[in-house]
């Protein structure tokens, strides 16, 4: 797509389970990056690298046809996750502890983004 | 300064049993944006208590999310104040909210609106339809601007540090050669420091899409060499010296790496990161970016204290 933005390639963790699929379309409807399409009642991924790993489209499948291990893209809190400092800066990755939760981030009022 | 509202359930206009429910933030900032873009409409604004945090980040990290919404909309007795069922939630809430569970618990379906509080009346006028653009998280120059202040603090508060320290060793290194030579081999530290945070800091999230690359380091390296040619041009007479020339691939090999990681730690503030990209990208970068430091560091010892 035009003037989008693309990271790195062939890292997203998500994938989609089109037998389970039944073509809701609310994952278009969620995902700020255009990452799916809906062809014949099916949703299809066509825009793959764009996927930031947010995390809207599974946690508004309603039949669990999609997987993502969402986080947070940003080196700040990959750093403090791994020197152990917590909240004392803008964000920190809470240890998931194999739940799958998604980073946690201390925010302040000027971030818009991230944290 | 406070930057919350009150959660709950404000009335815009005259609204009636028919009107559109919409949902924001208790951000001070998300709540006074979505007020803004809809002047002289009659609409419910239901406010959750995301703890004075931005949709995007109360959705990363659940505040904004199904409990919070369902609770909401059971005290405020929103069943009694709307006749229909519809919620309009912004896009961005999605990593928090799972419409279907809403819809479950509640009775209240959600609809998605759109990315940008100024798409609403669009949105509204055309029948809670959306466009591809609407939908589309962009990450356009202004916000990247808005977004650099909040990074260089903390790279000046570190900078300061370094540039200290720089001080400090220039004058040990140079004070043979009196003090107006330690003077400037310091004063020349700190610009290139001060460079290096300019190239990284400023220069590579204005540039970010025009940057060669896909990782932020590698676009931070760009900025950083930019930096280091424009150090460069002023130090060309001391390239005739060997202890000189041995400063000049210090300095390359300290501003690159510094550009590039905090062009790395743009990431957080982008919009488009994957936590799997981003630390990919550190696997590589950081252990990069610590030798080629250390040795630029190394290098310039050797320039001050040794040639
Ligand atoms: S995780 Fe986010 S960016 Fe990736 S496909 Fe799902 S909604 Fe889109
Ligand atoms: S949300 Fe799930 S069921 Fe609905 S279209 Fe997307 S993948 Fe299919």
């Amino acid at each position: 797509m035009m003037g989008q933005f693309m990271y790195l390639k062939d890292v997203t963790t998500l994938s989609l389970n089109q037998e389970r699929c039944v073509g809701c379309g609310m994952c278009l409807q969620v995902c700020p990056h255009a990452v799916f399409s809906l062809t014949n009642g099916t949703a299809e991924i066509v825009n793959r690298d764009a996927c930031m790993e947010c995390g809207a489209c599974s946690r508004n499948c309603p039949v669990e046809a999609l997987i993502v291990q969402s986080g947070v893209g940003c080196a700040a809190a990959v750093i403090n996750s791994l020197i152990g400092r917590k909240k004392e800066s803008c964000c920190y990755i809470e240890p998931s502890g194999g739940k799958g939760n998604p980073p946690e981030c201390s925010a302040g009022p000027g971030r818009s983004s991230c944290c | 300064m406070n930057y919350r509202v009150e959660s709950g359930l404000y009335a815009l206009g005259r609204p009636d049993h028919r009107s559109p429910v919409l949902v924001t933030a208790n951000y001070k900032m998300s709540f006074d944006r979505l007020r803004e873009a809809l002047p002289g409409r009659n609409l419910w604004i239901l406010v959750l208590d995301t703890k004075g945090i931005n949709v995007w980040c109360a959705a990363g990290k659940g505040t904004f999310g199904t409990a919070e919404l369902v609770h909401r909309i059971e005290s405020n007795g929103l069943v009694r104040i709307v006749s229909h069922r519809e919620l309009i939630l912004p896009q961005l809430a999605g990593p928090g909210v799972a419409a279907h569970e809403v819809k479950k618990l509640s009775g209240f379906k959600v609809i998605y609106g759109p990315i940008r509080s100024t798409d609403l009346p669009r949105f509204l006028d055309s029948r809670l339809k959306t466009t591809p653009e609407m939908r589309l998280k962009t990450f356009p120059i202004l916000e990247r601007i808005a977004l650099i202040p909040i990074e260089l603090v903390g790279a000046f508060k570190g900078g300061l540090a370094v540039i200290s320290i720089f001080f400090v060793l220039s004058y040990l290194g140079n004070v043979g050669e009196g003090s107006a030579s330690a003077l400037n081999h310091g004063l020349f530290s700190a610009l290139s420091i001060l460079m290096a945070i300019v190239a990284g800091g400023i220069l590579a999230p204005v540039l970010l899409p025009w940057l060669p690359g896909r990782a932020f380091s590698i676009k931070g390296l760009t900025t950083g060499f930019i930096a280091f040619s424009f150090i460069m041009a002023f130090r060309l007479n001391g390239l005739t010296t060997g202890a000189g020339r041995l400063e000049m691939v210090a300095w390359f090999l300290l501003i690159l790496p510094i550009s590039a990681f905090l062009a790395m730690n743009f990431t957080g503030a982008s919009t488009y990161t994957s936590l799997s990209g981003v630390k990919k990208e550190m696997r590589w970068a950081v252990p990069f970016q610590i030798s080629a430091g250390m040795l630029g560091f190394l290098l310039w010892l050797g320039a001050q204290f040794i040639l």
